[in-house]
């Protein structure tokens, strides 16, 4: 049962984690490895190399296979969670577990130029309600504050068990106004431009963190790919998210092998286990075991009816362990999906994960042979004496 | 009645991992319908003895013959048939199998005799007349083995060693485990059966006391052979 858990958790792990973002064809940033690209763009992990100017952002919607794009501006942090500036079209483009869209679960999207939308985690962690004022902090881990311009609540998103839930979430153009008196990554002194003012001024960013894109055809997919890493104007890496996430996939799967060990380590115990208890229980059957004999039994029925019973007690248990994890799923899924954000399929075992009942089985069987044939010596040697 | 049934003829044997025990027996003849007594301290071979005429063992030399058979002469899978064909078995106690039911505990042997199931046209209604010729009350053939009293599980035992009419009983010491009452009964009840059955019984026993219920009364000692 444990192991069915495990691979349970691990194939719906890696479900969630694939899923953490489909239907963008590619992310855009400035030249990087494609992980790294991956993980600041969409985990919030770590943190861009450089900034994309405005004019190449342009250049490339501007492209005729550009369907849609969302830019996205990173760098700033509320509390330790990740601000991130972008356009409203991110509620409707970012789509995640094979096609949901982001849900708005109280009030509404970015607004004004100081409202902000809060990620479900972001909300549960520091009890925000709409309405609520908001100071942004100025990097990841820095104690200058943008206080000057404090935000608002609007919006917070349902849980979605992706990076987004972590996530606040302010328009590209608040991104610009905050930074208005900065320079350098430090305020200027003495600067210190009136809201009334900012509100009026133009607040298009010149950089940004990175784009999401999604393109007319599928089969433009790697032109337009091949154009974004050829462009001559600044040095830009263009991703495929599904290509980048297995990659990172396979880095994070080593935990995932760890899972299969552990859970064959328990199958093993538990067969030991059960070998033990045959073996315990056949000093008491040895008076039952010269009943059959007296009766005509050959040795090898009393081998038969041991391994038998191990066939038996390991169908049992399969079927059972089945039963539990299908009652333990239906009862945590939901609670599952909502605190780690893993939706985990109930639906009937693949043929891999029937295949290891059969091996257990006749795992169970084999190891049977140990008592079973040790019962069958006693058996031809007890004889109708009964050595108690 | 004079046919033999069980014929032995300088039978030697020892075990092997205990190799101070020997046991030889130069001639015993047993014949058909007797009801024999077999008395001998505990450690004098009884018990060998009778593992060796059941098959359970074979000899290192000699003869046994049952009946027609020398079983002697069968591989460990024949000699299993012909026990499971032939010979009826009780033991000191312990002889029921505790988790199944009494009528099945009777009913067990048939399931490795074929020539003993073909016997009775009915197996379950002779369970059932064993039963009660036995006096085991009408209520106890669907209860556990296990809850039954250690007399009672005693007659279970006689009547699966009668069921289906083997040729041979062989009872090792099957009252050591009874009250003098109890005994008295189970011995009457077991003898008036197996005359019933014209079976022939080889019990083995310490207690001399016995052998007023028997035809004949051999001392263990007087038909070995010591060689040490």
């Amino acid at each position: 049962m444990l192991y069915l858990s495990v691979e349970k958790i691990r194939t719906s792990a890696y479900a969630s984690f694939t899923d953490t973002i489909s239907q963008t064809d590619l992310i855009v940033g400035s030249r990087t490895s494609s992980i790294q690209l991956l993980l600041y763009s969409v985990f919030r992990i770590g943190n861009a190399t450089n900034n994309i100017t405005w004019e190449s952002y342009e250049d490339i919607i501007s492209r005729e296979e550009v369907k849609w794009s969302v830019p996205i501006s990173l760098g700033d942090s509320h509390k330790g969670f990740r601000v991130m500036g972008t356009t409203d079209e991110y509620f409707t483009r970012y789509k995640y577990r094979g096609g949901q869209s982001l849900e708005i679960q109280n009030g509404e999207h970015l607004d004004d130029l100081y409202d902000v939308v809060l990620g479900a985690s972001v909300t549960e962690k520091l009890g925000y309600k709409i309405g609520d004022p908001l100071i942004i902090a100025h990097g990841l881990s820095s104690f200058s504050k943008h206080e000057d311009q404090p935000f608002k609540v609007s919006g917070i998103l349902k849980k979605t068990g992706t990076p987004v839930d972590n996530t606040v979430i302010v328009s590209l153009e608040a991104i610009e106004a905050i930074h208005v008196d900065w320079s350098s990554g430090a305020k200027t002194p003495g600067l210190e431009t009136p809201i009334e003012i900012i509100r009026q001024m133009d607040l298009t960013p010149k950089n940004i963190s990175g784009v999401l894109i999604g393109v007319n055809s599928k089969l433009q997919i790697f032109k337009l790919q091949r154009w974004v890493n050829e462009y001559s104007e600044e040095p830009l890496s263009a991703i495929l998210p599904g290509v980048a996430l297995q990659e990172l996939w396979r880095v994070v799967g080593v935990v995932e092998n760890v899972l299969i060990g552990i859970s064959i380590v328990v199958i093993f115990t538990t067969l030991i286990g059960m070998t033990a208890i045959i073996f315990s229980s056949l000093n008491e059957r040895r008076r039952e075991m010269a009943i059959w004999r007296a009766m005509g039994a050959t040795p090898t029925v009393i081998l038969g009816l041991l391994m038998l019973e191990a066939f038996i007690v390991s169908f049992l248990s399969s079927v059972i362990s089945t039963i539990f994890l299908f009652l333990l799923l239906i009862i945590l899924q939901p609670w599952i999906d909502q605190t780690y954000g893993i939706l985990i399929s109930i639906e009937m075992f693949s043929v891999d994960e029937l295949s290891v009942f059969v091996y257990f089985i006749l795992a169970a069987l084999l190891i049977s042979l140990l008592p079973a044939l040790r019962a069958y010596w006693l058996s031809i040697n007890d004889g109708m004496t009964i050595k108690i | 009645m004079d046919a033999k049934l069980i014929k032995i003829d300088s039978l030697n044997f020892h075990w092997k991992k205990n190799s101070d025990f020997q046991l030889s027996v130069p001639s015993l003849t047993i014949n058909e319908g007797e009801k024999i007594l077999l008395l001998g301290e505990s450690g004098s071979g009884k018990t060998t003895l009778l593992s060796l005429i059941c098959g359970f063992i074979s000899p290192l030399s000699g003869n046994i013959t049952l009946g027609n058979t020398s079983i002697d002469e069968l591989n460990a899978k024949n000699r299993d048939r012909f026990r499971a064909d032939n010979i009826g078995i009780i033991f000191q106690q312990f002889n029921l199998l505790p988790y199944a039911k009494v009528i099945d505990n009777i009913l067990l042997p048939l399931y490795f005799s074929k020539k003993r199931s073909s016997r009775l046209d009915n197996p379950y209604q002779t369970a059932l007349d064993l039963c009660s010729s036995l006096r085991l009350p009408e209520q106890t053939k669907n209860m556990k083995a296990s809850t039954l009293s250690v007399g009672q599980q005693q007659r279970v035992a006689v009547a699966r060693a009668l069921i289906g009419n083997p040729s041979l009983v062989i009872a090792d010491e099957p009252t050591s485990s009874l009250d003098m009452s109890a005994r008295k009964i189970f011995l009457d009840l077991m003898f008036s059966q197996i005359s019933e059955n014209q079976s022939t019984l080889l019990m083995v026993s310490h207690d001399p006391s016995l052998a007023d219920h028997f035809d004949r009364t051999i001392n263990i000692e007087d038909i070995i052979e010591r060689s040490h």
